[in-house]
Order: C-alpha cells, then structure tokens, then sequence
C-alpha cells in the first residue's frame, strides 16, 4: 500500500490545506412571494404621492385613490355590471367561434396531409392580418350590430387556434401512436384516447394567447362602434375627459385579463395534472 | 406461433438498413437479435409486428391463434410508451377497450396483469411516480392483459439500471417459464441474450445481414448454475467476436457520416 493511503500516516482533518472553494448557487429561480405585492405597492404609493404634491396633474393622471372612487361609482351606478356584460358576452361568443372552427381546421391539419398542405399557406397568408382592418368590412357585411364584433373576435382567435392546435398534434409523441397501432386501436380510439390528451396542453397554451387576443379585440370593436361595453365605456371617458373614469375601465380590463388567465389556470392545473 | 422471415429487404429512401433476411422463429422459442447501432434490428421487429411496411420480401406467420388471444404479436417497448396522462391501470385498460369482453373478463385481465407483476398497489399512479422499471412492469402488465401469442421486445430493459434489469430478466424468465411464449427480443447487451434466449441472431453492420444464429445449447433454467458458465463463456466470446468488428466498423461509418 502507498504510504499516502496508510491509515496510520493520513493526516487526520485538521489545519493542513485550503477548504475548497464553494463555486456552485445562483442561476436557480428562487420563490418571493411578497416581492410582486410591494412592488405594486410601491408603485401606487410613489403614483399617489406624486399626484398629491402637485408633481402630476390630476386631469392627465389622476391619483389611484380617485380611479378607485370611480369605479366604485360605476359599481354602485351599474354602469360597471352593465358595460362589463355587454364585453364578455362579445368575447365569450367570438371566442367560442373563434376557438371551435380553429381546432375543427387545426386538427384536420394536424391529423390529413392534404388539409395541411393546403391549410398552412392560407394560415401563413391571413394570420398577420390585423383582424380590427376588417371590421369595416365586417360592419358592411354583418351590420353594426353584435355580429360583426362577433366575427372580428371569431377571426382573429380563429388563426392562432390553428396553429396551436396542429402544432400540438405534432407534439404528440408518435410513439404512443406506434403502440396503440401496435395493439390494433382503430383510428378513432386513437384520436380520442392519444392524440386529444396528448395535444391538450399545446391546445391549452393556445387558450392563453387567443384569450388575450379576444380582450384585446372586444376593446378595439367596442371603441369602433358600440354603445355598451368596456371599450366604449373607455372611449367614452375619454371623450369627456373623465380620466380617473377612464382608468377605472382600464384597470376592469386588467381585472378581467386577470380572472381570464386564472381560469386558464386552473383549468390547467385540473386536466394537465400529469405532467 | 411461429414468424416467417423470408427474403427481407427494408430501404429508407436510398439507405438499405436490413438486406436479405430469412428467419424462422419456432413455437416457444426466444431468438435474441444482436448487432451493431444502425443494422436493421428495431426495424426488422417493426417489420415483424406490422408497423413498418417491408421494401422486399414477406413476413408470415404460422399456427393456431391461443383462445382469449386478443393481439396474437404483441410488443414490449424500449421506452416503455405509457400514456403520461393515464393511471396504471387505465394504461392497461387502453388495449382492452376496443374489444367487445364483458366487463368481469376485462377487470380481470387487468387485475391479474398487474398482480403478476406486482403493481396492484400502484394501480391509481400516474407514470410519472414510478421509477423505470416499474413502468415496464406496466409495459408488461399491459401486453399480458390481450394474452399475445408473440412478443417482439424492442430493447425493453436498455433504459434500466443494472440492478432493475436483473430482476426484469428474471420476470421475463418466470413469464416464459408460465406461458411458454415466442419471442423475437432485440437488444445490444450479449448478457441479456445469453440469459433469456434460446438462440442469437447476430446481424452484420447497415445494410443488416443476419452473419451467424448461434445457438445456446445450456437449458434457460440452468444458466445461472456454475456448472453452464463455461460453456456461456465460450458462447460469449464467439458472439463477441462476431460483434466486435462489426460495432467497430459501424462506429467508423457513423462518425464518418
């Protein structure tokens, strides 16, 4: 045995040498749950300060406390429930149309070599197209009314739910697909057993992006040509330099951007669980 | 069940991957199928269970279907291929559910899958809370539950650890013993075929030609004993000599693509 590695001659741990260097920590993603809280906090507090000492004008931007009281003024006028009615049912209806035509293309693009051979140049073409450029032409085809608002937020969350869907059919694992052939599944099992669970969380993540897209069109539609709903509410404000009126729809817009994404959420968390 | 490999020819665009094949696979036998990464195994097993459409040459099958058979040749997977999104026994249940079996008969292949290999308790678990070998277990569990005839096994235990693919082996051992199963199982590990086969096909590097079927004469059930390591030895090196050249040239061709 070297005598470096006889027991009787190792030094024992003692003085002798370096304690090694700890070289590893940082670039790990750490919880601060407080952190978001005081930001917002802070940043209310600075908005508030600035416009009690006179550094902001309250006209152009009126302190938080003021963008409070009137939304609490639109809650006990109605004009909150009422306005906030008008713009979900557009987006719950456009969306629904939007979402369901565009998994029905996205799957048989996903699913058929001919759909998709024809199907990707005509997404490719009309996806970067403005959907709000057309409500003109949706206003001359469907009247002012609710459909064209409808169509305008159908079409735009229509293309996006496209490409999510047949992107997440491509996701999924083609050797789950192997193996249910392997075990002679028909076609149709293999569809809803396979292909469905296994594109729902692309098709999910699709959810979050056209959902914004829908809010965000509702808005647009509504300041377009609309008496009721958020946007119109906004624009309206706006018009009759109610700005603390105005921030207040802004921030139900938020809110409600907000619910959304909470709901996408949980509806995640419920049937993504075994990821 | 026997499997007729006759004048197999598989091409991928211009790329010949298995070239020639004849092959016959007996009732009850187990042939181990070896050779260098790229030879053509994992397609001749694709070939052999339906999935991959062969360039040339045909692949048939012989004998009686066994009663309650509900997928004469059944594979076991590499990796492992479990729906993420279904417990264990729903992953079981997948291959049952297109058959028209009374709901009694269908919980009891499902149980009696699971019980054999010793999953009943994690029945409710989603894949992702078994470790490796328990999710081939399910694998297993699951090719039972259709009672096959043939099992083609693509490399089941690669994606093991040492210890775990001991006491798969010897679960595949106690399932041979029971139900007298053909199997074609591909794999790259020599120890593997030696203790589960009854013969080796050695395959040359790509194109893939079968170069020798080596037979292991030392009953299954004695391999273990010391008195059969002299002759697993002696089966050992000829298999490895076999190989040796050919994984070496397939390396070569690799880098060099």
């Amino acid at each position: 045995m070297p005598d470096s590695l006889n027991p009787t001659t190792i030094p024992t741990a003692s003085a002798r040498g370096q304690p090694v260097r700890f070289r590893g920590g940082g670039f790990t993603v750490k919880r601060h749950p407080w952190a978001a809280l005081a930001a917002f906090a802070l940043l209310i507090a600075v908005w508030e300060g600035a416009s009690r000492l006179g550094l902001a004008s309250p006209l152009f931007l009126p302190p938080p406390s003021a963008v409070v009281r009137a939304l609490a003024g639109m809650v006990t006028d109605g004009s909150l429930w009422l306005n906030l009615k008008a713009s979900l049912g557009r987006i719950a209806v456009g969306w629904v149309l939007g979402t369901a035509g565009g998994m029905l293309v996205g799957f048989a693009m996903g699913i058929f070599s001919t759909a998709r051979a024809i199907g990707v140049p005509l997404v490719s073409a009309f996806f970067p197209i403005p959907k709000i450029a057309l409500l003109p032409l949706f206003i001359l085809w469907f009247g002012i009314g609710e459909p064209s608002k409808f169509a305008t937020i159908g079409f735009g969350v229509f293309f996006p739910t496209v490409i999510a869907t047949y992107s997440a059919i491509d996701q999924v694992p083609r050797n789950l697909i192997r193996m249910a052939q392997s075990f002679g599944l028909p076609w149709r099992s293999i569809l809803r057993s396979i292909v469905l669970p296994g594109a729902l969380p692309g098709i999910l993540a699709g959810f979050r992006i056209t959902a914004s897209i829908a809010l965000i069109l509702v808005v647009a539609a509504e300041m377009i040509g609309a008496e009721y709903g958020i946007g119109a509410f906004v624009l309206m404000a706006g018009n009759l330099m109610q700005t603390d009126t105005l921030l207040a729809g802004v921030l139900v817009l938020s809110l409600l951007g907000l619910a959304i994404g909470t709901v996408l959420s949980q509806l995640e968390r419920r049937l993504l669980n075994w990821r | 069940m026997r499997l007729l490999v006759s004048d197999l020819t598989h091409r991928y665009d211009d790329l010949t991957v298995l070239d020639g094949i004849d092959l016959t696979l007996a009732e009850g036998e187990i042939l181990a199928v070896i050779g260098p990464s790229g030879c053509g195994k994992s397609t001749l097993l694709g070939i052999a269970g339906g999935i991959v459409a062969p360039t040339a040459g045909s692949i048939r099958v012989e004998g009686e279907v066994p009663d309650g058979c509900l997928n004469p040749i059944t594979f076991i997977f590499q990796d492992f291929a479990l729906l993420p999104w279904r417990t264990v026994e729903d992953n079981v249940a997948l291959v049952l559910e297109h058959h028209p079996l009374s709901s009694a008969e269908r919980r009891e292949r499902i149980d009696s899958g699971l019980r054999r290999m010793g999953l009943w308790e994690f029945r409710k678990a989603l894949p992702k809370q078994l470790s490796g070998g328990m999710r081939q277990r399910v694998g297993i569990a699951r090719a039972l539950a259709v009672r096959p005839a043939m099992l083609l096994l693509d490399e089941p235990l690669s994606a093991l650890d040492a210890q775990t693919r001991e006491l798969l082996m010897d679960d595949f051992l106690e399932l041979w013993r029971r139900e007298k199963t053909t199997a074609l199982y591909v794999t790259h590990n020599l120890d593997e075929a030696l203790r589960l086969a009854d013969r080796v096909c050695v395959l040359s590097r790509r194109p893939g030609r079968i170069r020798e079927l080596v037979i292991i004469e030392e009953p299954r059930e004695r391999r273990q004993e010391p008195s059969a390591q002299a002759h697993l030895a002696e089966v050992r090196d000829r298999l490895w000599h076999l190989m040796k050249a050919e994984a070496q040239m397939a390396d070569r061709e690799i880098a060099r693509a």
